[in-house]
């Protein structure tokens, strides 16, 4: 089977393939440790031996940003699971019953959706600790909500099929009708969203950890990185912006690959709509 | 009450009940944690008197409900509370702060807006050809970006190495004159366009796509004008609307983008106020700037709305 795939999605597979592949193979790449000081002195530029310089306290910033995307992709992935199985699972459940508990749940996503989650975000991390599994279970919780509309939108509309009607008259059970009847056939249209809820995904956990919020140091990931070195930009020291790139060659491929995907699964579906 | 009033009012009092919901939810929020907050706030080495202090001060022995109104009628009444921290009042830093936040958002819209449309426009006119395309791979480009890395760069590039604008907001006083405080957020500014106008200029691009759509577009082309005037004379009318409403939903958005791009350019707005006290756990401040922010986010979304329900007769009859 040879799919021809457009040269801008060869691009965003190609780096997406490494970054994760550098995420998943980070101890054997990194030349030197995460923490490991390296040397006395602190923003050296970069030389054969430290391939980006080194950061804000002399340790090797190309190994640092290697495990900073590996912590970054790790959460980003994570997050993206958790919510995506809640949002399709109440999402599938609220189509399925209908009625008063499609009614809560529906009314109580609008709220959620009708702040920005950042903020949202700001308000719950002022109180709990803040630790990767804190950061995970936010993000996903406050990302599920789209995840939500989707996965219903898209099972309502299954939901009236023959085949359903069918199933439901042989007398199967709700956990049938969910997981054998319309998880199948939502599942492309989900998948398709994935990768745009990573990127959500990936940005967010940047963010949060630029503001200070996110991981915690000495552990970093990509947005960390960026707020670690970001004094130095004013005296013209560019550490910061290799973390800072990174995330947005990595936000952009997967973007590349996810617009690719979405254009050909709404086009299996005969156009638009 | 005419028809159209009556859905104002609607959509009106619709918003109101949505804030108040937002309100408890933002509450909530700061409760979500079973256990003792005070001992969240001062950790495992608090001494008990320091406990029971801070739990008098946040009142926490009371129950939550009594809590919650206390709070809300103290808003309501036009009193944010009291900082932890600094034992000062919030109404004060808020009320300078959400200025300058306030200042920075408008020049932002102001650049922001009339540009979209612009190239929005330009984007339809050039539909599938090269400006077209630049303008499209450009906004990807911009919306796969956090925001923080975006002003880093430009901060860097533009602020340290070219030294054309002031790299970071610090030196920015409310009361210099206009001229100074301009120079001042020109890279924050230049930050926020950027960000909302990927969205903005997509958003309008295909609100006018969408009205180009229809068959008095057609009859307007086989008339024989040229395609400047058919956009200018039946596609932009017609698109106002909509345009209105994307422009109204991405100001919102700027209320996201302002908090981050204060703390990257260090501006003493109300992001950084918020940012500043999550991390010192000061909770009344916390609750107090969530509910602004919130409260101007569903403000511009029913604003929204109402230009919507007012410009498209379409809308006020509700199938």
């Amino acid at each position: 089977m040879f799919i021809r795939i457009p040269f801008a999605a060869m691009l965003g597979l190609f780096f997406t393939a490494i970054f994760f592949l550098t995420a998943i193979f980070a101890p054997l790449i990194a030349p030197y440790g995460y923490d490991e000081v390296v040397s006395n002195g602190f923003w050296e530029p970069a030389s054969a031996e430290y391939l980006f310089g080194t950061d804000n306290i002399g340790r090797d910033l190309l190994s640092r940003m290697i495990y900073g995307l590996r912590t970054t992709v790790w959460i980003a992935t994570l997050a993206t699971l958790l919510s995506f199985t809640t949002g399709s699972i109440l999402g599938f459940l609220a189509a399925v019953m209908g009625g008063w508990i499609d009614q809560l749940l529906s009314r109580f996503v609008d709220l959620l959706m009708s702040i920005p989650s950042l903020i949202f975000a700001l308000v719950i991390l002022s109180i709990t600790p803040i630790t990767v599994g804190v950061l995970i279970i936010v993000m996903g919780f406050l990302d599920s909500t789209r995840v939500y509309r989707l996965a219903r939108a898209v099972a309502v509309d299954i939901n009236v099929m023959d085949y359903v009607e069918a199933a439901k008259l042989r007398g199967e059970g709700r956990g049938w009708i969910i997981f054998r009847e319309i998880l199948p056939n939502a599942l492309s249209p989900l998948v398709a969203e994935m990768g745009l809820r990573f990127i959500f995904a990936v940005l967010f956990v940047s963010t949060l950890s630029f503001l200070g919020l996110g991981i915690q140091p000495p552990q970093a990931d990509l947005g960390g990185l960026v707020r670690e070195n970001a004094e130095g930009l004013t005296y013209g020291i560019g550490a910061a912006l290799y973390p800072a790139i990174t995330i947005a060659i990595l936000a952009i491929s997967v973007n590349l690959v996810a617009d690719w995907v979405l254009a050909r699964t709404t086009s299996l579906k005969g156009g638009r709509g | 009450m005419g028809p159209v009033a009556t859905l104002l009012v609607q959509r009106i009092s619709l918003g109101l009940l949505l804030l108040f919901l937002v309100s408890i939810l933002i509450f909530a929020g700061t409760m979500i944690l079973p256990g003792d907050v005070a001992q969240q706030i001062l950790g495992q080495s608090a001494t008990p008197e320091a406990l029971a202090n801070l739990r008098e001060e946040l009142g926490v022995n009371d129950p939550a409900i009594t809590q919650y109104f206390n709070w809300l009628g103290g808003i309501l009444t036009g009193d944010l509370g009291t900082a932890l921290t600094s034992g000062q009042s919030i109404n004060e830093a808020v009320g300078r702060r959400l200025a300058n936040t306030l200042f920075l958002a408008f020049w932002a819209a102001v650049v922001a807006v009339p540009l979209a449309i612009f190239l929005g426009l330009l984007a339809v006119r050039y539909q599938e050809r090269w400006p077209d395309k630049m303008i499209s791979a450009s906004t990807l480009t911009t919306i796969s970006m956090p925001e923080f890395v975006l002003g880093y760069i430009l901060m860097f590039v533009l602020g340290v190495q070219l030294r054309w604008f002031s790299p970071t907001a610090v030196s920015y006083r409310p009361d210099a004159d206009l001229l100074t405080r301009l120079e001042a957020i020109a890279l924050p500014v230049l930050v926020l366009t950027l960000v909302v106008l990927a969205h903005m200029m997509r958003m309008t691009r295909a609100a006018i796509l969408n009205v180009m759509q229809s068959a008095y577009i057609e009859t307007a082309e086989l008339k024989g004008l040229t395609t400047f005037d058919v956009i200018r004379k039946h596609a932009f009318p017609n698109a106002i609307a909509p345009i209105v409403n994307v422009v109204m939903l991405n100001l919102a958005y700027l209320v996201v983008g302002v908090v981050v791009v204060e703390v990257v350019f260090v501006y003493p707005g109300m992001g950084q106020y918020l940012v500043d006290h999550v991390t010192k756990r000061d909770i009344p401040v916390v609750q107090a700037c969530g509910l602004i922010f919130a409260a101007v986010f569903i403000g511009l979304n029913l604003v929204a709305d109402l230009v919507a329900i007012l410009t498209n007769p379409r809308l006020r009859h509700p199938k």
